[in-house]
């Protein structure tokens, strides 16, 4: 009985939240699904939802698909041994590079971008250095390979944070057991370290593909223009071609598709073990 | 694209600030006030205070960044705006729609200001002169480094002969991209011939290797640093451009090029049209009109303030165009709709290509 009255009091206390929730996401989302779901003429109409099917938007799509993956790759194989080589720091010395790791998010990500801007420029400091060393200047401006560069370089916190909560969290006995038993480093890796560090990876994975996914201000701006993700279809809809319909219908399949991505990750995420970061 | 972040931010800054000031609702002029909305830095702000103070008449300022940001804050009508400023076609487009209400040209003391020749331009979206009065104008061409070109850039040419393939930096921004390859064609920018686009596509298309990057704040810093050897610009970006780096150049091809003019009008739901109209004859006052030149740097179609001009600024092309070199120029108007969609088909190819 008393316990009832609590529970109670605390879905009062939820409330703001769900003003939060009504106002700012299920909202906005009637919104676009009521654009996405009129045809030119107005109308129910599921053309602009197929539209993803166009070959411009799909070329994009792709596009978007190879970044987002190659971008969560080159953060997990950066992570790990980040997260290893933190693992046998002594206390102070792992907050403090924890520390810096964060620090550049303290900072506006579309100035962190702006710099890898002048960095990869033809004649940037990524090229002067290049020629002090008498190697040949690369163009890597406006290029995917600067976009990959400014994804990983913007979400490996991200990935490197909840690997590492995972891993901090393993017992350092069972580890010690395992090489007892005669394992080596890697099989204490590959036996222990990574399959208990999986929950973290999921999440890290999470949070990582669905930002570079959806992503456009990286690409504009490192992409010079030239190369084109889904995202910057859909801005370009909204903003220039005043096309809001499209840009919804394109919006709700990227939702879709991300969605069903993600329903994939979790379903393979331990029961119980998920870190609660998302 | 970092200025329209931080625009979003500081229309989200400004939307907190105005719902405080209404809320709170002690604040009144005592002469009314105007919701003016122009574009982001195109005044100087002690214009606005001198106004205010001259006349007793409040002004909430309102910024947007592009034209077609304007329109969809303006449709969407959650501020009434009285007062805007934007770009030919969208005031065409603004006036075909019945947005706009007449001036009084009579009421106007300094009109007489703005030359004739303005008046004249500004009839291409608005035929009579009756529902705009011309604020700045330009042009668009090529800033280019004069120490890294073979000879002296006279012609469109340049950008599709390859000679400078991967030093070449286009606008990122539909109209002006197709402007090029249709004016270097020898067509009207605003063809409605569907043959036509697709040839300037097919041109743009087999440029689009040689072409660095497709930028818009960023053209002319890159010509600056010396990153690339030739950018297609605005005239007043170009201006700028040379002030940092007295290498470079600007030209308006001889085949012609888009002539841009920026005009005021005053909105249908403008409560207070005299004082509108005194908001306009103001920026129109040579003194005022000289500090938004000197805010801008853009050219200016007030003769009065032309006048003024040293000899130098006068003879810089950025600046007062010579008379000859906008003879090929076209104002940019409002599309047919086909026309347009088209563009817009055609323009998410050539970015995706």
């Amino acid at each position: 009985m008393k316990k009832g009255s609590a529970v109670k009091s605390r879905v009062w206390l939820s409330s703001p939240y769900i003003v939060w929730i009504i106002g700012f996401t299920v909202i906005p989302l009637g919104v676009i699904f009521k654009y996405a779901l009129t045809g030119r003429e107005g109308g129910f109409s599921l053309e602009y939802i197929s539209a993803i099917f166009d070959p411009i938007h799909l070329k994009a799509m792709v596009f978007s698909l190879e970044i987002a993956l190659g971008c969560t790759l080159f953060c997990i194989l950066l992570s790990y041994p980040l997260v290893l080589a933190l693992k046998h720091l002594n206390l102070g010395k792992q907050g403090f590079t924890m520390f810096i790791l964060i620090l550049p998010m303290w900072m506006n990500f579309i100035l962190r971008i702006l710099a890898w801007q002048m960095i990869l420029s033809n004649n940037g400091i990524l090229n002067l250095l290049l020629a002090k060393l008498g190697m040949e200047p690369l163009q890597l401006a406006n290029t995917g390979a600067a976009i990959m560069i400014g994804v990983v370089y913007d979400y490996l916190p991200y990935m490197v944070l909840p690997i590492f909560n995972a891993v901090a969290e393993i017992d350092e006995d069972i580890i010690e057991a395992a090489k007892d038993l005669g394992a080596n480093g890697f099989t204490v890796f590959r036996k222990i370290i990574f399959p208990l560090s999986v929950p973290g990876l999921l999440s890290g994975i999470v949070m990582v593909f669905v930002p570079s996914m959806t992503s456009f201000v990286i690409s504009d701006i490192l992409g010079g223009g030239k190369l084109q993700l889904i995202g910057n279809i859909i801005e370009q809809e909204f903003t220039k071609s005043a096309n809001w319909n499209l840009g919804s219908g394109l919006s709700v399949s990227l939702m879709i598709f991300v969605l069903i991505s993600m329903a994939f990750t979790t379903k393979n995420e331990v029961e119980g073990k998920g870190s609660a970061i998302w | 694209m970092k200025k329209r972040i931080a625009g979003v931010l500081l229309a989200g800054m400004l939307t907190g600030i105005m719902i405080c000031t209404v809320g709170c609702g002690e604040k009144k002029a005592e002469n009314g006030s105007l919701t003016v909305f122009n574009y982001g830095e195109y005044m100087d702000p002690d214009v606005l205070d001198q106004f205010t103070e001259e006349t007793g008449i409040e002004i909430k300022y309102e910024e947007a960044l592009t034209p077609e940001e304007m329109y969809t804050k303006y449709k969407s009508g959650a501020i009434e705006y009285d007062l805007l400023c934007s770009s030919d076609y969208m005031m065409q487009k603004l006036i075909e729609e019945g947005e706009l209400q007449e001036i009084d040209a009579a009421s106007m003391e300094y009109r007489e200001n703005i030359g004739d020749k303005y008046w004249e331009l500004a009839t291409a979206f608005d035929p009579e002169n009756r529902y705009t009065v011309p604020y700045f104008w330009g042009t668009l061409g090529i800033l280019y480094d004069t120490t890294k070109v073979s000879k002296p850039v006279d012609s469109w040419e340049v950008l599709f002969s390859g000679e400078y393939a991967g030093d070449i930096i286009m606008q990122n921004s539909m109209r002006d991209t197709y402007m090029v390859a249709l004016k270097y064609l020898g067509y009207s920018l605003n063809t409605g011939e569907e043959k036509e686009l697709r040839e300037a596509q097919e041109l743009l298309l087999k440029q689009k290797p040689d072409v660095q990057a497709y930028l818009v704040d960023e053209a002319r810093d890159e010509v600056v640093a010396g990153n690339a050897v030739m950018a297609v610009v605005y005239s007043g970006e170009a201006y700028l451009g040379n002030q940092y780096n007295e290498d470079l150049t600007y030209v308006i091809p001889k085949e012609g090029s888009n002539v841009w003019l920026d005009a005021w009008g005053i909105s249908k739901n403008c409560k207070d049209p005299d004082a509108a109209q005194q908001f306009l004859d103001f920026l129109c006052r040579e003194d005022i009109a000289a500090k938004n030149f000197e805010y801008i740097y853009y050219s200016t179609p007030n003769e009065a303030v032309i006048e003024s001009l040293s000899e130098e600024e006068k003879s810089n092309e950025a600046l007062v165009p010579a008379e000859d070199a906008t003879e090929n120029c076209e104002v940019c108007v409002q599309a047919e709709p086909e026309i347009h969609d088209l563009m817009n088909e055609l323009w998410k190819k050539l970015k995706a290509d």
